[in-house]
């Protein structure tokens, strides 16, 4: 599994520390809202709204540099828009790392 | 350029503001995270440009597109390239952000913007120099589109969201503003007198106080537009 880093975000930021802690700020309030929304989702088997969860989630995944990541959320997405929940255990992984990631930050 | 942005992620909307600051012809006036918020805000303020999200809940931003009748320009941002193909149906549409959006890749597509702008003004003031000086201007009526003498209209009257045109002749009630109309008539022979009015001053019978008799109608003056009145007359 690779790792979450902030590259992204520092080149965003290119030195403003003030912006860089509002975005890390932002991102922690709002990743774990949308994490708790794709597992209400999918626990009630609405795979529908579970991949629109996913497509919301994708872009935390990239701005934590996640690149492999990101592909598996591209396939779990595709796969719950057919009705098929193939890979969540990967996407599961994926968030927890996450959240992981974030505890530390 | 004024812009605003609209996404549901707060994380979006924190990144496309930060990065505008660094776009110096970029102003950015507002941040929505839902479009019906923003419909009601574009009903009341003038906007270029427009950072839209596709994938909201309730309202996409395809949906919102559709809901606006002269959409300003946008800039689509979106964790998704799979709709890039219907993005290129819609005109206002002038290029396609995946996210996370880089500065290089912004600056690139608001330089898209700015070009696509300066080119269709260069164009509009063309085409109204052309109509200003054929003298004559079309409006559409029940479908058929009816051919105007310039110079026969004495009075044009905003009524809501539609005009009426008075003509020597005959009058007519087009879906259209006192503003659109106002680019399309010759600045020497018409004049706006209040903000429902657009008068021609060569109608003009007599000027009392603060109204003008023109043929038989009698219209207000307001007092911002008095003095340009003044101006154009030819007075002894």
């Amino acid at each position: 599994m690779e790792t979450p880093n902030l590259n992204y975000v520092n080149q965003l930021a290119g030195g403003d520390t003030t912006f860089k802690n509002k975005l890390i700020e932002v991102i922690k309030t709002e990743f774990p809202l949308e994490k708790a929304q794709y597992l209400e989702s999918f626990k009630a088997k609405n795979h529908k709204l579970s991949a629109e969860n996913v497509h919301k989630l994708k872009h935390k995944i990239s701005i934590l540099g996640l690149e492999k990541s990101y592909k598996i959320a591209e396939i779990f997405e595709d796969n719950l828009k057919e009705g098929s929940t193939r890979d969540y255990e990967k996407f599961d992984t994926i968030l927890e790392t996450i959240t992981r990631y974030l505890k530390t930050l | 350029m004024n812009c605003i942005i609209i996404d549901d992620e707060a994380t979006a909307r924190t990144i496309i503001t930060q990065l505008c600051t660094q776009i110096p012809n970029i102003t950015l006036k507002e941040e929505f995270s839902n479009a019906i918020e923003a419909i009601k805000y574009l009903n009341q303020n003038d906007i270029d440009l427009i950072f839209l999200d596709i994938l909201m809940p309730d309202f996409t931003g395809f949906d919102f597109i559709q809901t606006l009748k002269n959409p300003p320009k946008i800039i689509l941002t979106t964790s998704d390239s799979k709709f890039a193909i219907e993005a290129f149906e819609y005109n206002c549409i002038i290029d396609y952000l995946v996210k996370p959006i880089t500065l290089p890749r912004l600056e690139k597509a608001v330089q898209k913007v700015t070009a696509i702008t300066a080119s269709s003004k260069e164009t509009s003031v063309k085409e109204t120099q052309d109509v200003k000086s054929d003298n004559h201007l079309y409006i559409n009526i029940d479908r058929r589109l009816i051919k105007i003498d310039i110079p026969s209209i004495y009075l044009v009257e905003a009524k809501g969201d539609y005009i009426q045109l008075k003509t020597e002749t005959k009058n007519y009630t087009v879906h259209s503003t006192l503003k659109k109309i106002e680019e399309k008539l010759p600045d020497d022979l018409f004049l706006k007198i209040h903000r429902s009015y657009v008068i021609n001053i060569k109608k003009i019978v007599d000027i009392e106080d603060n109204s003008v008799l023109i043929k038989k109608d009698v219209i207000p003056v307001s007092r911002s537009n008095r003095p340009e009145l003044m101006k154009r007359l030819n007075l002894l």
